[in-house]
Protein backbone atom coordinates (compact mmCIF):
# COMPACT_ATOMS: atom_id res chain seq x y z
CA UNK A 1 0.00 0.00 0.00
CA UNK A 2 1.20 3.53 -0.82
CA UNK A 3 0.14 6.13 1.53
CA UNK A 4 -0.55 9.97 0.59
CA UNK A 5 2.82 11.08 1.67
CA UNK A 6 4.58 8.39 -0.47
CA UNK A 7 2.33 10.07 -3.45
CA UNK A 8 3.62 13.48 -2.24
CA UNK A 9 7.67 12.62 -1.94
CA UNK A 10 7.66 10.66 -5.40
CA UNK A 11 5.91 14.28 -6.83
CA UNK A 12 8.60 16.03 -5.41
CA UNK A 13 11.47 13.49 -6.62
CA UNK A 14 9.62 13.74 -10.40
CA UNK A 15 9.01 17.71 -10.07
CA UNK A 16 5.62 17.03 -10.56
CA UNK A 17 2.96 19.77 -9.00
CA UNK A 18 0.20 17.61 -7.77
CA UNK A 19 -2.99 19.42 -5.97
CA UNK A 20 -4.38 18.25 -2.75
CA UNK A 21 -7.51 16.78 -4.45
CA UNK A 22 -5.28 15.29 -6.66
CA UNK A 23 -3.02 13.68 -3.91
CA UNK A 24 -6.35 11.56 -2.54
CA UNK A 25 -7.57 10.40 -6.16
CA UNK A 26 -3.80 9.18 -7.21
CA UNK A 27 -3.14 7.27 -4.30
CA UNK A 28 -6.38 5.32 -4.67
CA UNK A 29 -5.56 4.78 -8.35
CA UNK A 30 -1.61 4.11 -7.67
CA UNK A 31 -2.83 1.79 -5.24
CA UNK A 32 -5.64 -0.08 -7.54
CA UNK A 33 -2.60 -0.02 -10.63
CA UNK A 34 0.43 -1.66 -7.75
CA UNK A 35 -1.68 -4.22 -6.76
CA UNK A 36 -2.15 -5.48 -10.26
CA UNK A 37 1.39 -5.10 -11.41
CA UNK A 38 1.68 -7.69 -8.09
CA UNK A 39 1.53 -10.43 -10.72
CA UNK A 40 4.96 -9.73 -11.73
CA UNK A 41 5.79 -10.90 -7.55
CA UNK A 42 5.24 -14.77 -9.64
CA UNK A 43 7.82 -14.02 -12.10
CA UNK A 44 10.73 -15.83 -11.44
CA UNK A 45 14.31 -14.97 -11.72
CA UNK A 46 15.57 -11.25 -12.32
CA UNK A 47 16.21 -9.50 -15.77
CA UNK A 48 17.37 -11.27 -18.64
CA UNK A 49 16.26 -8.50 -21.03
CA UNK A 50 19.55 -8.69 -22.20
CA UNK A 51 20.51 -12.14 -23.82
CA UNK A 52 19.46 -11.56 -27.28
CA UNK A 53 21.01 -8.19 -27.53
CA UNK A 54 24.41 -7.22 -28.65
CA UNK A 55 26.29 -3.73 -28.89
CA UNK A 56 26.76 -2.23 -32.16
CA UNK A 57 29.57 0.32 -32.25
CA UNK A 58 30.65 3.28 -34.21
CA UNK A 59 33.18 5.44 -34.57
CA UNK A 60 32.67 8.61 -32.58
CA UNK A 61 32.55 11.28 -35.69
CA UNK A 62 31.60 15.36 -35.15
CA UNK A 63 29.13 16.29 -37.33
CA UNK A 64 27.35 20.00 -37.71
CA UNK A 65 24.94 20.80 -35.02
CA UNK A 66 21.73 22.94 -35.94
CA UNK A 67 22.60 26.92 -35.68
CA UNK A 68 22.87 28.90 -32.66
CA UNK A 69 19.45 30.61 -33.60
CA UNK A 70 17.50 27.75 -34.82
CA UNK A 71 17.48 25.78 -31.02
CA UNK A 72 16.81 29.46 -29.49
CA UNK A 73 13.84 30.18 -31.56
CA UNK A 74 11.86 28.05 -29.25
CA UNK A 75 12.63 29.64 -26.12
CA UNK A 76 10.01 31.99 -24.62
CA UNK A 77 12.61 33.41 -22.65
CA UNK A 78 16.48 33.77 -24.02
CA UNK A 79 19.04 36.77 -23.35
CA UNK A 80 22.09 37.71 -25.43
CA UNK A 81 22.78 34.18 -27.27
CA UNK A 82 21.33 32.10 -24.21
CA UNK A 83 18.49 30.55 -22.39
CA UNK A 84 17.53 31.71 -19.06
CA UNK A 85 16.57 29.14 -16.35
CA UNK A 86 15.37 29.40 -12.72
CA UNK A 87 17.89 29.79 -9.91
CA UNK A 88 19.55 26.80 -8.17
CA UNK A 89 19.92 28.27 -4.88
CA UNK B 1 10.11 19.43 -60.59
CA UNK B 2 7.95 20.45 -57.32
CA UNK B 3 4.36 20.70 -57.86
CA UNK B 4 1.83 22.56 -55.22
CA UNK B 5 -1.42 21.66 -53.51
CA UNK B 6 -4.37 23.04 -51.54
CA UNK B 7 -5.87 21.18 -49.02
CA UNK B 8 -8.46 22.89 -47.17
CA UNK B 9 -11.14 20.60 -46.28
CA UNK B 10 -13.60 20.32 -43.02
CA UNK B 11 -12.72 18.23 -39.93
CA UNK B 12 -15.83 17.33 -38.24
CA UNK B 13 -13.59 14.61 -36.13
CA UNK B 14 -11.21 17.28 -34.86
CA UNK B 15 -8.67 14.46 -36.38
CA UNK B 16 -6.06 17.42 -36.96
CA UNK B 17 -3.81 19.36 -34.39
CA UNK B 18 -2.32 21.54 -37.32
CA UNK B 19 -3.81 21.75 -40.96
CA UNK B 20 -0.70 22.82 -43.98
CA UNK B 21 -3.37 24.46 -46.23
CA UNK B 22 -0.98 24.73 -49.28
CA UNK B 23 1.51 22.32 -49.55
CA UNK B 24 4.84 21.75 -52.06
CA UNK B 25 5.57 17.74 -53.32
CA UNK B 26 8.27 16.31 -55.47
CA UNK B 27 7.69 13.57 -58.01
CA UNK B 28 7.86 9.90 -56.44
CA UNK B 29 5.99 6.65 -55.25
CA UNK B 30 3.98 8.84 -52.80
CA UNK B 31 3.70 12.13 -55.45
CA UNK B 32 0.80 14.17 -54.30
CA UNK B 33 -1.02 11.62 -52.04
CA UNK B 34 -1.99 13.45 -48.97
CA UNK B 35 -0.47 12.21 -46.24
CA UNK B 36 -1.44 13.33 -42.60
CA UNK B 37 0.97 12.69 -39.79
CA UNK B 38 0.50 11.66 -36.06
CA UNK B 39 2.07 15.06 -33.51
CA UNK B 40 4.91 13.49 -32.02
CA UNK B 41 6.80 12.91 -34.95
CA UNK B 42 8.92 16.34 -35.37
CA UNK B 43 8.28 18.06 -38.80
CA UNK B 44 10.77 20.88 -39.29
CA UNK B 45 8.40 24.14 -39.73
CA UNK B 46 5.18 22.81 -38.57
CA UNK B 47 4.26 23.19 -35.03
CA UNK B 48 4.57 19.27 -33.05
CA UNK B 49 2.68 19.58 -29.96
CA UNK B 50 2.50 15.45 -28.98
CA UNK B 51 -1.20 16.71 -28.06
CA UNK B 52 0.44 18.41 -24.67
CA UNK B 53 0.13 21.34 -23.81
CA UNK B 54 3.60 21.96 -22.75
CA UNK B 55 4.43 21.95 -26.03
CA UNK B 56 2.28 23.98 -27.80
CA UNK B 57 3.73 26.25 -29.86
CA UNK B 58 6.82 24.35 -30.60
CA UNK B 59 8.51 24.43 -34.00
CA UNK B 60 10.60 21.42 -34.35
CA UNK B 61 14.27 23.00 -36.29
CA UNK B 62 14.61 19.56 -38.28
CA UNK B 63 12.87 17.01 -39.80
CA UNK B 64 11.99 13.20 -38.81
CA UNK B 65 14.12 10.52 -40.63
CA UNK B 66 10.37 8.99 -41.58
CA UNK B 67 9.72 12.80 -43.28
CA UNK B 68 12.64 12.99 -44.84
CA UNK B 69 11.90 10.09 -46.78
CA UNK B 70 8.11 10.75 -46.83
CA UNK B 71 8.98 14.26 -48.68
CA UNK B 72 11.36 12.87 -51.16
CA UNK B 73 9.06 10.16 -51.92
CA UNK B 74 7.01 12.68 -53.15
CA UNK B 75 4.28 12.28 -50.34
CA UNK B 76 2.34 15.78 -49.82
CA UNK B 77 2.21 15.97 -45.73
CA UNK B 78 -1.56 17.86 -44.62
CA UNK B 79 -1.06 18.26 -41.34
CA UNK B 80 -0.58 17.09 -37.70
CA UNK B 81 -2.83 14.47 -36.48
CA UNK B 82 -3.99 14.71 -32.63
CA UNK B 83 -2.95 11.91 -30.45
CA UNK B 84 -3.37 11.08 -26.69
CA UNK B 85 -1.04 13.29 -24.63
CA UNK B 86 2.73 11.98 -25.28
CA UNK B 87 0.90 8.68 -26.59
CA UNK B 88 -0.65 7.74 -23.42
CA UNK B 89 -4.03 6.49 -24.23
CA UNK B 90 -6.29 4.23 -25.61
CA UNK B 91 -9.04 6.79 -26.77
CA UNK B 92 -7.40 10.22 -27.81
CA UNK B 93 -9.26 11.86 -25.41
CA UNK B 94 -6.33 12.80 -23.23
CA UNK B 95 -5.44 15.29 -25.96
CA UNK B 96 -5.08 19.26 -24.86
CA UNK B 97 -6.37 19.84 -28.03
CA UNK B 98 -10.11 17.94 -27.27
CA UNK B 99 -10.57 14.52 -27.99
CA UNK B 100 -10.88 13.20 -31.86
CA UNK B 101 -14.44 11.29 -32.72
CA UNK B 102 -14.78 7.92 -34.52
CA UNK B 103 -15.51 8.75 -38.32
CA UNK B 104 -17.96 5.69 -38.22
CA UNK B 105 -19.87 6.61 -35.01
CA UNK B 106 -18.86 10.29 -33.65
CA UNK B 107 -20.28 9.16 -30.24
CA UNK B 108 -17.45 6.69 -29.85
CA UNK B 109 -13.43 7.38 -29.86
CA UNK B 110 -11.49 6.23 -32.27
CA UNK B 111 -8.86 4.41 -30.29
CA UNK B 112 -5.16 5.74 -29.40
CA UNK B 113 -3.13 7.19 -29.13
CA UNK B 114 -2.90 7.53 -32.83
CA UNK B 115 -6.50 8.56 -32.84
CA UNK B 116 -6.49 11.67 -35.03
CA UNK B 117 -4.28 9.63 -37.87
CA UNK B 118 -6.81 6.89 -38.26
CA UNK B 119 -9.94 9.36 -38.14
CA UNK B 120 -8.55 11.26 -41.02
CA UNK B 121 -7.96 7.72 -42.98
CA UNK B 122 -10.96 6.70 -41.93
CA UNK B 123 -13.00 9.66 -42.86
CA UNK B 124 -11.41 10.06 -46.22
CA UNK B 125 -9.47 13.01 -45.59
CA UNK B 126 -6.37 11.76 -46.40
CA UNK B 127 -5.00 8.25 -48.20
CA UNK B 128 -2.78 7.33 -45.62
CA UNK B 129 -0.88 8.43 -42.59
CA UNK B 130 1.59 7.59 -39.85
CA UNK B 131 1.15 6.75 -36.84
CA UNK B 132 3.40 5.28 -33.40
CA UNK B 133 2.81 2.11 -31.82
CA UNK B 134 4.10 2.03 -28.34
CA UNK B 135 1.50 -0.80 -26.72
CA UNK B 136 -0.87 -0.95 -29.89
CA UNK B 137 -1.41 2.68 -30.86
CA UNK B 138 -1.51 2.43 -34.40
CA UNK B 139 -3.67 -0.96 -34.20
CA UNK B 140 -6.11 -0.04 -31.81
CA UNK B 141 -7.14 2.79 -33.37
CA UNK B 142 -6.72 0.86 -36.97
CA UNK B 143 -9.59 -1.81 -35.44
CA UNK B 144 -11.98 0.90 -33.65
CA UNK B 145 -11.95 2.95 -37.29
CA UNK B 146 -12.14 0.01 -39.50
CA UNK B 147 -8.80 0.92 -41.26
CA UNK B 148 -5.26 -1.21 -42.19
CA UNK B 149 -2.49 -0.48 -39.51
CA UNK B 150 1.07 -1.79 -39.50
CA UNK B 151 3.44 -1.66 -36.87
CA UNK B 152 6.90 -2.77 -38.16
CA UNK B 153 9.59 -4.58 -36.54
CA UNK B 154 11.78 -2.30 -33.65
CA UNK B 155 14.24 -1.39 -35.34
CA UNK B 156 12.82 -1.24 -38.97
CA UNK B 157 11.94 2.29 -38.99
CA UNK B 158 14.21 4.69 -37.98
CA UNK B 159 12.48 6.61 -34.89
CA UNK B 160 15.39 9.91 -35.57
CA UNK B 161 13.09 12.97 -34.75
CA UNK B 162 10.05 10.88 -33.17
CA UNK B 163 9.57 12.19 -29.78
CA UNK B 164 10.24 9.67 -27.19
CA UNK B 165 7.58 7.95 -24.94
CA UNK B 166 8.94 4.80 -24.22
CA UNK B 167 11.88 3.97 -26.81
CA UNK B 168 12.26 0.53 -26.17
CA UNK B 169 8.96 -0.54 -26.89
CA UNK B 170 7.93 2.47 -30.29
CA UNK B 171 7.76 2.10 -33.41
CA UNK B 172 6.48 4.81 -36.24
CA UNK B 173 4.51 3.08 -38.80
CA UNK B 174 1.59 2.97 -41.61
CA UNK B 175 -2.56 3.60 -41.62
CA UNK B 176 -4.02 3.30 -44.79
CA UNK B 177 -7.97 2.22 -45.65
CA UNK B 178 -6.25 -0.80 -47.54
CA UNK B 179 -3.84 -3.17 -47.61
CA UNK B 180 -1.86 -1.92 -50.30
CA UNK B 181 -1.26 1.61 -49.49
CA UNK B 182 -0.32 0.61 -45.99
CA UNK B 183 2.13 -1.40 -48.14
CA UNK B 184 3.57 1.63 -50.08
CA UNK B 185 3.82 3.73 -47.16
CA UNK B 186 5.66 1.47 -45.45
CA UNK B 187 7.95 0.85 -48.52
CA UNK B 188 8.73 4.28 -47.87
CA UNK B 189 9.89 4.78 -44.38
CA UNK B 190 11.59 1.17 -43.83
CA UNK B 191 15.52 1.83 -44.03
CA UNK B 192 18.64 2.28 -42.60
CA UNK B 193 19.45 5.30 -40.10
CA UNK B 194 22.53 5.97 -38.24
CA UNK B 195 21.05 8.56 -36.60
CA UNK B 196 19.17 6.04 -34.68
CA UNK B 197 21.18 3.44 -32.68
CA UNK B 198 18.73 0.66 -33.13
CA UNK B 199 18.09 1.11 -36.70
CA UNK B 200 18.94 -1.74 -38.86
CA UNK B 201 20.54 -2.21 -41.98
CA UNK B 202 18.39 -4.77 -43.97
CA UNK B 203 17.31 -5.50 -47.50
CA UNK B 204 14.24 -2.85 -48.70
CA UNK B 205 10.85 -4.74 -48.00
CA UNK B 206 9.92 -7.16 -51.36
CA UNK B 207 7.31 -5.76 -53.46
CA UNK B 208 3.98 -6.58 -52.03
CA UNK B 209 2.13 -10.31 -53.34
CA UNK B 210 -1.01 -11.60 -51.94
CA UNK B 211 0.23 -14.98 -50.17
CA UNK B 212 -1.40 -17.12 -47.63
CA UNK B 213 -1.79 -20.80 -49.62
CA UNK B 214 -0.12 -23.21 -47.00
CA UNK B 215 0.99 -20.49 -44.43
CA UNK B 216 0.62 -21.77 -41.07
CA UNK B 217 -1.26 -19.60 -38.36
CA UNK B 218 -1.53 -19.92 -34.58
CA UNK B 219 -3.70 -19.10 -32.86
CA UNK B 220 -3.11 -18.60 -29.04
CA UNK B 221 -6.10 -19.77 -26.88
CA UNK B 222 -4.69 -16.82 -24.53
CA UNK B 223 -6.06 -14.16 -27.15
CA UNK B 224 -9.92 -15.47 -26.71
CA UNK B 225 -9.65 -15.53 -22.86
CA UNK B 226 -11.18 -13.12 -19.89
CA UNK B 227 -11.81 -9.65 -21.36
CA UNK B 228 -12.60 -10.22 -25.20
CA UNK B 229 -16.32 -9.75 -26.08
CA UNK B 230 -18.12 -12.99 -27.54
CA UNK B 231 -19.28 -10.86 -30.56
CA UNK B 232 -15.46 -9.66 -31.09
CA UNK B 233 -14.51 -12.86 -30.60
CA UNK B 234 -16.94 -14.37 -33.03
CA UNK B 235 -16.25 -12.15 -35.72
CA UNK B 236 -12.16 -12.93 -35.67
CA UNK B 237 -12.96 -16.45 -35.29
CA UNK B 238 -14.80 -16.52 -38.70
CA UNK B 239 -11.54 -14.15 -39.72
CA UNK B 240 -9.33 -16.79 -38.96
CA UNK B 241 -11.90 -19.67 -40.67
CA UNK B 242 -11.71 -17.19 -43.52
CA UNK B 243 -7.65 -17.94 -43.57
CA UNK B 244 -8.15 -21.60 -43.51
CA UNK B 245 -10.36 -21.47 -46.63
CA UNK B 246 -8.32 -19.81 -48.30
CA UNK B 247 -5.34 -22.17 -47.63
CA UNK B 248 -3.99 -21.37 -44.47
CA UNK B 249 -3.23 -24.46 -41.82
CA UNK B 250 -4.65 -22.82 -38.39
CA UNK B 251 -2.90 -24.49 -35.29
CA UNK B 252 -4.17 -23.50 -31.79
CA UNK B 253 -1.41 -23.17 -29.19
CA UNK B 254 -0.87 -21.22 -26.02
CA UNK B 255 0.92 -18.27 -24.70
CA UNK B 256 1.59 -18.43 -20.95
CA UNK B 257 3.58 -15.26 -21.14
CA UNK B 258 0.37 -13.30 -21.94
CA UNK B 259 -0.28 -13.46 -18.58
CA UNK B 260 2.42 -11.13 -17.41
CA UNK B 261 2.61 -9.44 -20.56
CA UNK B 262 0.21 -6.33 -19.58
CA UNK B 263 1.43 -5.32 -16.05
CA UNK B 264 5.57 -5.83 -18.01
CA UNK B 265 4.51 -3.43 -20.31
CA UNK B 266 2.93 -0.76 -18.03
CA UNK B 267 5.82 -0.89 -15.45
CA UNK B 268 8.55 -0.83 -18.38
CA UNK B 269 6.89 2.03 -20.21
CA UNK B 270 6.06 4.26 -17.47
CA UNK B 271 9.66 4.00 -15.91
CA UNK B 272 10.94 4.96 -19.14
CA UNK B 273 8.70 7.98 -19.65
CA UNK B 274 9.25 9.27 -16.16
CA UNK B 275 12.96 9.39 -17.75
CA UNK B 276 11.98 10.72 -20.90
CA UNK B 277 9.60 13.44 -20.12
CA UNK B 278 11.92 14.86 -17.51
CA UNK B 279 13.21 17.36 -20.45
CA UNK B 280 9.45 19.09 -20.22
CA UNK B 281 10.49 22.17 -17.93
CA UNK B 282 9.88 24.92 -20.05
CA UNK B 283 13.46 26.48 -20.39
CA UNK B 284 14.77 25.38 -23.44
CA UNK B 285 10.80 25.35 -25.24
CA UNK B 286 7.46 25.78 -24.02
CA UNK B 287 5.91 28.32 -21.44
CA UNK B 288 8.81 29.40 -19.59
CA UNK B 289 9.14 29.36 -15.95
CA UNK B 290 9.11 31.74 -13.03
CA UNK B 291 12.82 32.22 -12.98
CA UNK B 292 12.70 34.16 -9.96
CA UNK B 293 11.08 31.04 -8.28
CA UNK B 294 13.85 28.59 -7.20
CA UNK B 295 14.20 25.49 -9.93
CA UNK B 296 12.04 22.81 -7.83
CA UNK B 297 8.95 25.26 -7.45
CA UNK B 298 9.40 26.83 -10.79
CA UNK B 299 9.80 23.06 -12.26
CA UNK B 300 6.79 21.59 -10.77
CA UNK B 301 4.47 24.62 -11.39
CA UNK B 302 4.91 24.65 -15.10
CA UNK B 303 4.78 20.62 -15.17
CA UNK B 304 1.61 20.45 -12.66
CA UNK B 305 0.27 23.21 -15.60
CA UNK B 306 1.80 21.73 -18.79
CA UNK B 307 1.28 17.85 -18.53
CA UNK B 308 -2.36 16.25 -18.32
CA UNK B 309 -3.73 13.58 -15.46
CA UNK B 310 -2.90 10.46 -17.15
CA UNK B 311 0.85 11.99 -18.46
CA UNK B 312 1.39 12.75 -14.89
CA UNK B 313 0.29 9.62 -13.29
CA UNK B 314 2.41 7.92 -15.73
CA UNK B 315 5.85 9.81 -14.85
CA UNK B 316 4.47 9.27 -11.21
CA UNK B 317 4.06 5.52 -11.41
CA UNK B 318 7.65 5.04 -13.53
CA UNK B 319 9.79 6.92 -10.51
CA UNK B 320 8.04 5.07 -8.20
CA UNK B 321 8.60 1.65 -10.39
CA UNK B 322 12.30 2.93 -10.56
CA UNK B 323 12.71 4.09 -6.95
CA UNK B 324 15.09 2.93 -4.38
CA UNK B 325 13.71 -0.11 -2.63
CA UNK B 326 11.16 -1.20 -5.25
CA UNK B 327 13.14 -0.97 -8.33
CA UNK B 328 14.06 -5.03 -7.89
CA UNK B 329 9.83 -5.89 -7.04
CA UNK B 330 8.95 -3.87 -10.42
CA UNK B 331 11.10 -3.06 -13.23
CA UNK B 332 13.36 -6.34 -12.58
CA UNK B 333 10.51 -8.14 -12.56
CA UNK B 334 8.87 -6.83 -15.65
CA UNK B 335 12.13 -6.99 -17.58
CA UNK B 336 11.95 -11.31 -17.15
CA UNK B 337 9.08 -10.72 -17.81
CA UNK B 338 9.38 -9.32 -20.71
CA UNK B 339 11.86 -12.10 -21.98
CA UNK B 340 9.63 -14.41 -20.75
CA UNK B 341 7.03 -12.84 -23.73
CA UNK B 342 10.21 -12.87 -26.12
CA UNK B 343 10.87 -16.78 -25.68
CA UNK B 344 7.21 -17.52 -26.28
CA UNK B 345 7.03 -16.10 -29.25
CA UNK B 346 10.12 -17.49 -30.47
CA UNK B 347 8.94 -21.06 -29.70
CA UNK B 348 5.78 -20.90 -31.63
CA UNK B 349 7.61 -18.76 -34.11
CA UNK B 350 9.09 -22.60 -34.52
CA UNK B 351 5.68 -24.45 -35.63
CA UNK B 352 4.08 -21.50 -37.45
CA UNK B 353 4.67 -18.65 -39.65
CA UNK B 354 2.07 -16.10 -38.05
CA UNK B 355 0.34 -15.19 -35.15
CA UNK B 356 -3.00 -14.25 -35.50
CA UNK B 357 -6.06 -13.11 -32.78
CA UNK B 358 -8.36 -9.96 -32.28
CA UNK B 359 -6.15 -6.58 -32.23
CA UNK B 360 -8.69 -5.23 -29.41
CA UNK B 361 -11.03 -7.19 -26.96
CA UNK B 362 -13.91 -5.05 -28.17
CA UNK B 363 -15.12 -2.27 -30.34
CA UNK B 364 -14.81 1.53 -29.62
CA UNK B 365 -15.92 2.76 -26.54
CA UNK B 366 -18.20 5.66 -26.33
CA UNK B 367 -16.69 8.78 -25.17
CA UNK B 368 -16.19 9.66 -21.64
CA UNK B 369 -17.18 6.00 -21.36
CA UNK B 370 -14.00 4.70 -19.10
CA UNK B 371 -12.80 6.61 -16.87
CA UNK B 372 -10.85 4.08 -14.71
CA UNK B 373 -7.14 4.23 -15.58
CA UNK B 374 -6.54 0.50 -14.73
CA UNK B 375 -9.94 -0.38 -16.76
CA UNK B 376 -8.41 1.57 -20.04
CA UNK B 377 -5.25 0.07 -19.24
CA UNK B 378 -6.83 -3.76 -19.68
CA UNK B 379 -7.63 -2.80 -23.11
CA UNK B 380 -3.84 -3.12 -24.04
CA UNK B 381 -3.57 -6.44 -23.51
CA UNK B 382 -3.42 -8.18 -27.23
CA UNK B 383 -1.35 -5.36 -28.75
CA UNK B 384 1.40 -5.01 -26.41
CA UNK B 385 2.75 -8.81 -26.04
CA UNK B 386 4.17 -7.47 -29.89
CA UNK B 387 5.96 -4.75 -28.19
CA UNK B 388 7.40 -6.50 -25.55
CA UNK B 389 9.30 -9.01 -28.13
CA UNK B 390 9.43 -5.95 -30.92
CA UNK B 391 8.04 -8.21 -33.45
CA UNK B 392 5.67 -6.94 -36.17
CA UNK B 393 1.94 -6.71 -36.13
CA UNK B 394 -0.89 -5.68 -38.15
CA UNK B 395 -4.79 -5.02 -37.76
CA UNK B 396 -6.77 -5.69 -40.56
CA UNK B 397 -10.49 -5.08 -40.75
CA UNK B 398 -12.77 -8.52 -40.69
CA UNK B 399 -16.14 -7.58 -39.60
CA UNK B 400 -18.53 -5.75 -37.42
CA UNK B 401 -19.91 -6.29 -33.66
CA UNK B 402 -22.11 -3.62 -32.35
CA UNK B 403 -22.72 -2.11 -35.81
CA UNK B 404 -18.85 -1.29 -35.32
CA UNK B 405 -15.88 -1.92 -36.77
CA UNK B 406 -13.84 -5.38 -35.36
CA UNK B 407 -9.71 -5.89 -36.52
CA UNK B 408 -7.69 -9.05 -37.05
CA UNK B 409 -4.79 -8.99 -35.69
CA UNK B 410 -1.37 -11.10 -37.48
CA UNK B 411 1.70 -11.33 -35.91
CA UNK B 412 4.99 -12.19 -37.78
CA UNK B 413 9.01 -13.00 -37.27
CA UNK B 414 10.88 -10.17 -36.66
CA UNK B 415 11.55 -8.17 -39.46
CA UNK B 416 8.55 -10.91 -41.37
CA UNK B 417 6.53 -7.37 -42.46
CA UNK B 418 6.01 -8.54 -45.69
CA UNK B 419 4.91 -12.06 -44.92
CA UNK B 420 1.91 -10.48 -42.65
CA UNK B 421 1.21 -7.72 -45.46
CA UNK B 422 1.05 -10.78 -47.88
CA UNK B 423 -1.74 -12.88 -45.62
CA UNK B 424 -3.53 -9.74 -44.99
CA UNK B 425 -3.70 -9.05 -48.89
CA UNK B 426 -4.83 -12.45 -49.51
CA UNK B 427 -7.28 -11.84 -46.38
CA UNK B 428 -9.05 -8.58 -47.34
CA UNK B 429 -9.20 -9.64 -52.10
CA UNK B 430 -10.71 -12.74 -50.52
CA UNK B 431 -13.22 -10.78 -47.90
CA UNK B 432 -13.98 -8.87 -51.17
Amino acid sequence: MVSKEDVAHIATIADIGVDESELELFTGQFNAILEYFGILDSVEGMGGATRSRSNVFRDDVVVPSLPHEEILKNSTDPEDGFIRAPRVI
Amino acid sequence: MGSKMSFDKPDPDNAFITLCREIDYQEGPLSGIPIAIKDNISTAGIQTTCGSKILKGYIPPYDAHVITLIRSAGGAIVGKTNMDEFGMGTTTESSAFGPTTNPVDPTRVPGGSSGGSAAAVASGLVRMALGTDTGGSIRCPASFCGIVGLKPTYGRVSRYGLIAYANSLEQIGPLARNVRDCALLYSCIAGYDPRDGTSLDLPAPTPLRSEIQGKRIGVPAEFFGEGVDPAVASVVQSGIQRLEELGAVIVPCSMPSMRYALAAYYVTSMSEASSNLGRYDGVRYGQAPDTVRSWHDAYSEIRRAGFGEEVRRRILLGSFALSAGYQGKYYAKAQAARQMVRDDFERLFESVDIIAGPTMPTVAFRLGETSDPLSMYLADILTVPANLAGVPALSVPCGTAHGMPVGLQLIGRHFAEDEILAAALAFEEGSA
